[in-house]
């Protein structure tokens, strides 16, 4: 295909697909390199880096490996990453479409109901969420989906105002298209492409909310997140900063390798926007 | 020719296209000469290179675009090797550009004074009121009404014909010795269309300025040209006064080329049936906008009153300027817009009042051809599923849907093997044909064809025509034809409604009607047609 040949053209592109597929590897081999609970003690507290060869990325406060972490923080970041973007675009995609679809009075109600949850700051939303319903992995990931879906959902229904008057639905519609039919299976395939593109910067701003709340101690602390070791290392900053940095480090490359393979996605299918 | 010399000439010029492209060449040895004082056609048709050829000269090529042979000798001066700096200098001063679309010429956010003014602010020291007086000038020149109202405003509140002629006030601003017309009329109507060549050459006249004009249409030439050159992907094919290659083309491709220039005399007119399929009776739409807030509220009434009928095989043209009201009244007619009210009767049944389950079903005796070839093709589905889909939502098995679908690319003149291909793997002609097919696909009782071949090349529209013909005289077919060309109309329709601000001003037969109009409006339609006595008169000759 024409498309992912161009999309192999660009080294930052395919860069970001290289880091990606390694942190993908890391959340696979997790369980295969440590075996044993990552959350489980293992060795000293407040082992730098290197000090010890069992502990290559050291210990943290509590004396549980980071490097196990890490890798097992790679699965639970890819996961909420990759589900709560899933929820965003797929509320998104339907209010959007719906909206752009019909218009008038349903585009209104929609759009006035988009608008007041993109005006409450996502964050703000996001605690308020996860303090009614507590704080486990699967309340957390819903949450960052249903705070996320504003921004795919106005994009969605931009792309649908474009399509809704072309002579091709105009075409369907006097063929005796249904409306669900006009929807799905005419303008939806065309409005998806910058749908799809959008759904890197939801990903990578899902992985970073979900590490956010971690900070402030508030995501699922039975599971070992990227976010719970940087909220852990708070308490040491100062001396054993790396407890936070590198999980830190590991969120930056994974948000990185979304948004590049994101933009490598976007050149691909928009040739001629890139040429410009 | 006047036997002046040449302000332009242009030798053994080539245009290298980048890699990947259809052809290597945007233009190959092209060698020709513009003399001041003579307005020089350049005609071909898309793909032929005349627009490279304009842009070549302004060296306004595309990026990867490049000239990579010839001269191009202005004054004395090679254009093809003058410098950036030299040819900011040439360009608006010695050579002056207008383009086809006067809306995406003009900055929409300044007034149309304003803009003709910086021109002079640019390239002159005038002071303000000087340069006042001669922005009104140039308006009263180009013959806008009203200059001093049409300083002040904005080109939306412009008419297309006069936005026109605001581009061509600035383009003529500084006295340029050249102008480079690029199909300056090909998004006008008929009648600003000839007002606006008429003016063209009245100010070639008048200033004795050399024009360099492309088009497309034969008609436009017989109006406008001195000499003609005729381009053919990126060569020329012919060139000579305008008088001798239209009347005795040499080159084989112009002589086709002519000959697909629908004459403006109907054929004979065919018996029509006296059993009316189609019966419009008394529809009207009416659109209200604003009227918030105390701004008034305006009212368009897009189809006024209209009544039609068509009988039973027989071609309906509906022939009107934009704004008519005729795309409108197509839209009413498959109810994909509603009309406020009316009836329109088809097989006994009201399609005006039919709820929308119902006409879901009913559509499929009414079914509809579409004006652009790109947009109205679905990009994401495949040709014979394009074509299918109708016959499948309509209950018929998907196998056999395909399998029709197949036959009716034969139908329509198409590869039934490229059936699995894309539709941007397809020409324009060709996209058309799939339209048809899939519009046929129901085999409705009436087809609407709303502009169907005006978006296509003059050769490919004569082959799209006739295969409507033959297609009418094989299936039977009752069409209702919408259209703004009145060859078009012409060639194809037995009876012509013609209609101005929403109501029908005229109808009749097509033969009687183009022969002998009745309303004024209908006389100045086709006074306006371009190159009118030569669309006569060549049909007159043996095809």
């Amino acid at each position: 295909m024409a498309a992912i040949k161009r999309y192999f053209r660009s080294p930052a592109a395919v860069a970001g697909l290289i880091l990606l597929a390694i942190v993908i590897a890391m959340a696979i081999s997790a369980s295969f390199l440590y075996p044993r609970d990552p959350l489980a003690l293992a060795g000293r507290p407040l082992l730098w880096p290197l000090a010890n060869p069992r502990f290559p990325l050291g210990t943290d406060n509590s004396g549980r490996d980071i490097a196990a972490q890490i890798f097992y923080g790679a699965r639970i970041s890819l996961l909420i990453g990759g589900v709560a973007t899933a929820i965003a675009i797929l509320i998104g995609i339907l209010v959007g479409a719906v909206a752009g679809f019909y218009g008038g009075w349903i585009d209104n109600v929609l759009m006035r109901i988009t608008e007041a949850f993109q005006t409450l700051p996502n964050f703000l939303l996001l605690l308020v969420l996860v303090a009614v319903f507590g704080s486990t992995l699967t309340t957390v990931t819903i949450a960052v989906g249903v705070v996320s879906w504003p921004a795919p959902a106005r994009l969605t229904r931009a792309e649908f105002l474009s399509l809704r008057n072309r002579e091709f639905v105009q075409a369907g519609r006097i063929l005796g298209m249904r409306d669900l039919q006009l929807i799905f299976s005419e303008i939806l395939p065309n409005a998806l492409p910058p749908v799809i593109v959008y759904a890197s910067v939801v990903m990578a701003v899902a992985i970073l909310l979900e590490s956010a709340l971690a900070f402030l101690h508030l995501s699922d602390p039975n599971v070992a997140s990227w976010g719970n070791l940087i909220g852990l290392g708070r308490d040491v900053l100062r001396v054993q900063w790396y407890v936070s940095a590198i999980p830190g480090i590991a969120i930056l490359i994974t948000v990185l390798a979304v948004s590049l393979v994101g933009q490598g996605l976007n050149d691909a299918l928009n040739p001629r926007l890139k040429r410009r | 020719m006047s036997g002046t010399a040449a302000i332009l000439s242009i030798e053994g010029l080539s245009v290298r296209l980048p890699a990947g492209a259809d052809r290597s060449h945007a233009l190959k040895d092209v060698s020709l000469s513009v003399a001041a004082d003579e307005i020089l056609c350049i005609v071909g048709e898309s793909g032929s290179g005349k627009s490279m050829l304009a842009n070549a000269i302004m060296r306004l090529l595309p990026n990867e675009v490049t000239i990579d042979g010839g001269r191009m000798i202005f004054e004395a001066s090679d254009l093809g090797a003058a410098s950036e700096a030299e040819m900011r200098k040439h360009r608006g001063a010695d050579i002056a550009m207008i383009f086809q679309e006067p809306m995406t010429a003009l900055n929409p956010l300044r007034t149309i004074g304003d803009q003709i003014a910086e021109v002079f602010s640019v390239h002159t020291d005038l002071s303000r009121a000087e340069i006042t007086g001669r922005v009104l000038a140039l308006l009263a020149d180009v013959r806008i009404p009203d200059p001093n109202a049409a300083a002040k405003a904005y080109p939306h509140e412009l008419s297309g014909g006069q936005r026109q002629r605001a581009v061509i006030a600035m383009a003529l601003a500084l006295d340029p010795k050249l102008l480079i017309a690029d199909e300056p009329t090909t998004a006008l109507d008929v009648t600003t269309q000839a007002q606006i060549l008429k003016l063209i050459r009245e100010l070639q006249q008048r200033r004795r300025t050399a024009v360099l004009f492309i088009t497309h249409d034969f008609g436009v030439v017989a109006e406008i040209a001195d000499r003609v050159v005729v381009m053919q992907q990126g060569r020329i094919v012919e060139q000579g006064p305008a008088a001798e290659v239209l009347d005795h083309p040499q080159a084989p491709y112009t002589r086709q080329l002519i000959a697909a220039v629908p004459p403006l005399d109907a054929p004979p007119a065919r018996k029509l049936s006296q059993d009316h399929i189609l019966t419009i009776s008394n529809v009207s739409k009416t659109y209200r906008t604003g009227g918030f807030l105390g701004r008034r509220a305006r009212v368009t009434r897009a189809v006024n009153d209209v009544s039609l009928t068509l009988p039973r095989g027989a071609t309906l043209g509906i022939v009107g300027e934009s704004g008519s009201g005729k795309s409108t009244l197509a839209r009413c007619l498959v109810r994909l817009i509603d009309p406020d009210q009316g009836s329109i009767m088809l097989l006994g049944k009201d399609f005006v009042t039919m709820p929308r389950g119902k006409l879901r079903e009913e559509t499929r005796h009414i079914q509809m051809v579409f004006q652009d070839p790109f947009a109205s093709l679905n990009p994401r589905h495949k040709a014979v599923e394009l074509v299918a889909q109708g016959p499948i939502i309509h209950g018929t098995p998907r196998a056999r849907a395909i399998a029709e679908a197949k036959e009716l690319f034969a139908l329509v003149g198409l590869d039934p093997s490229a059936a699995d291909r894309f539709p941007h793997e397809f020409s324009g002609g060709q996209r058309q044909r799939i339209g048809l097919a899939r519009a046929l696909a129901l085999k409705p009782a009436v087809l609407v064809a709303d502009e169907p071949v005006s978006a296509l090349d003059v050769s490919v529209q004569a082959q799209v025509l006739e295969l409507l013909a033959d297609l009418r005289a094989r299936l039977g077919l009752s069409i209702v034809f919408i259209t703004h060309d009145l060859r078009v109309a012409a060639q194809i329709c037995d009876l012509v409604a013609v209609m101005k601000d929403g109501v029908i001003v005229e109808q009749g037969l097509a033969g009687e009607t183009f022969a002998n109009p009745q309303h004024p409006y209908t006389r100045a339609l086709l006074a306006s047609v371009p190159g009118g006595a030569f669309a006569r008169h060549h049909a007159t000759e043996p095809a």
